[in-house]
């Protein structure tokens, strides 16, 4: 069952249509992930499904008991965060307030979901440490175990390995893969890294400027012309290679599967 | 010690106080949050704003609250929107209007009665110019701001620290930064007569930047701030009562030695 449908949204951004009849669906369970170059409308897409910008045209709709506002959300990290003096318990606890009426006070179940979310992900030590002293890929543990404290089905994440390092890179995407499966939680990624992205992810949405759009199953994707032209990009690297030469595989097979 | 209990046999120091302490507890914690998402000079832009009000307030004889707090109470969620909205640059905003409040109102002021102290105790502040109704809106608002921080306090994290976060998991982060803005405009309009309007947003900015010096928690920054507002408050008014200096600035000055003694504390401290 689709958790999100989007349907045939329309986004504009500064009076300028950046979407057009977009429509994609993402199922429980899936790992979606957004690609595409700057400027493709990526960010405007996101703030659409969050519902931080309505959409001028269409819809995104929510299922299967998911509301908008309980979408854990892992925002690109901002400058302003950096310095912050705030525990790493205070920002976590943040997440529940989504539950919650006018006030927000905490009780010991948000308490409880907060201690688990962080041993998930392995920061319970940090507990009490200033977020703003903690290394990149920690942050984004935090944040994202403020955001699993927000939501138990759906997570958005922005550019979650932006900035980090090779280590904290790979480290990040191990988490979100295990998220996924082991706990059945549902991703929607926006990335840049579009080896990782084909690498990990199960569905690809491409944005392009010039308006062409993919989506589909990652197979498809690495074999359609949107994914080719942007997977094989004259990169040696080993990973490059070696799609390059299953695309040709693949390409290979299909004409000789239509004479 | 004498010189300090005898500063309680004037009236005019104990409406002094009982005005101030109020604002200076305000000012710290509206001062936390403003200072923490970048909008300092928003406190400073009102500040002038309320100089206008006030010049205005004078030259045509009205009550000089009647007109500053709507005037600046609007200019407050003039400069909201204007900080907001990446397209225009925030910054200098403010600076313009700002500075064009101050001309306008230097201008009003001379033509209504010529360049005279009362100028210099607008923009210095002084001791002698509270009232009893300051004091009643002085206690009233402080109850306002301390109930809302108990209540709404989480969300006044969620808000200040991650605003599109709280606005993705829905809270309505238009409604807290306009509350917030509303306060700090009539905590700024209450505190300019003693203070003055050149001094008036020290009150906002130091206590939550010389708390950031050791604090490292919301929560800590958020008491410390509001503890030590309170204290530099006393402290000045008692020093320039007993050492004839003025008010405002030596509150000022008291802030500026707190902020010092809590930069070295918080030096010796991470360097251990």
């Amino acid at each position: 069952m689709a958790l999100l449908t989007c349907n045939k949204a329309t986004m504009s951004y500064d009076g300028r249509v950046v979407l057009k009849d977009l429509s994609f669906k993402v199922n429980a369970g899936n790992y979606l992930c957004i690609v595409g170059e700057n400027g493709s409308g990526k960010s405007t897409l996101m703030k659409g499904i969050l519902g931080l910008l309505p959409p001028a045209g269409g819809s995104f709709d929510f299922s299967d008991g998911l509301q908008q506002k309980e979408i854990g959300y892992l925002p690109q990290q901002s400058a302003i965060q950096r310095d912050f003096p705030a525990s790493v318990w205070e920002v976590v606890m943040s997440g529940v307030l989504n539950k919650k009426g006018f006030g927000g006070f905490y009780n010991r179940a948000d308490r409880e979901k907060a201690v688990s979310n962080m041993e998930k992900l392995n920061i319970t030590k940090l507990k009490k440490r200033c977020y703003g002293e903690l290394s990149g890929g920690q942050q984004q543990r935090v944040l994202l175990a403020r955001a699993l404290c927000a939501t138990g089905k759906l997570i958005l994440l922005d550019e979650p390995v932006a900035g980090l390092d090779p280590i904290a890179t790979n480290d990040m995407y191990e988490i979100i893969n295990d998220l996924n499966r082991k706990e059945g939680i549902t991703v929607i990624m926006v990335s840049h890294d579009i080896v990782s992205a084909v690498d990990h992810a199960d569905h690809i949405l491409h944005l392009s400027s010039s308006g062409e759009v993919f989506f589909g199953s990652t197979s498809d994707y690495t074999h359609s012309d949107l994914g080719s032209r942007f997977l094989f990009h004259n990169c040696s690297c080993n990973v490059c290679r070696m799609k390059e030469h299953n695309h040709h595989i693949y390409a290979q097979n299909h004409r000789e599967g239509e004479v | 010690m004498e010189g300090f209990f005898e500063m309680f046999s004037y009236s005019f120091m104990i409406r002094a106080l009982v005005v101030g302490i109020p604002v200076a507890l305000c000012a710290a914690l509206l001062g936390v949050s403003l200072v923490l998402k970048r909008y300092s000079m928003i406190g400073d832009g009102l500040s002038h704003v309320g100089f206008g009000a006030l010049a205005i307030a004078a030259a045509f004889n009205l009550a000089p609250l009647h007109v500053a707090v709507p005037i600046v109470v609007i200019a407050a969620f003039l400069l909201l929107r204007l900080s907001e909205n990446s397209k225009i640059n925030g910054d200098s905003a403010i600076a313009i209007i700002s500075s064009s409040a101050l001309a306008i109102g230097v201008i009003i002021a001379t033509m209504a009665n010529g360049m005279n102290t009362d100028i210099n105790s607008y923009l210095f502040g002084s001791i002698l110019a509270t009232s009893d109704s300051d004091a009643v809106l002085s206690l009233i608002l402080s109850a306002v701001v301390i109930v809302l921080f108990i209540f709404c306090y989480n969300r006044i994290f969620a808000v200040t620290f991650d605003e599109t976060f709280a606005r993705a998991t829905g809270t309505k982060t238009n409604v807290y930064n306009m509350v917030i803005a509303l306060l700090t405009a009539l905590t700024i309009v209450l505190g300019m007569r003693i203070m003055g309007t050149l001094l008036i947003s020290s009150l906002i900015i130091f206590p939550a930047l010389t708390s950031m010096r050791v604090c490292k928690t919301f929560k800590k920054v958020i008491v410390c701030s509001a503890i030590l507002s309170v204290v530099c408050f006393v402290v000045g008014v008692s020093a320039s009562y007993m050492l004839e200096t003025p008010t405002g600035a030596s509150i000022v000055a008291t802030n500026i030695v707190a902020f010092v003694l809590f930069w070295i504390v918080g030096k010796v401290k991470n360097s251990n």
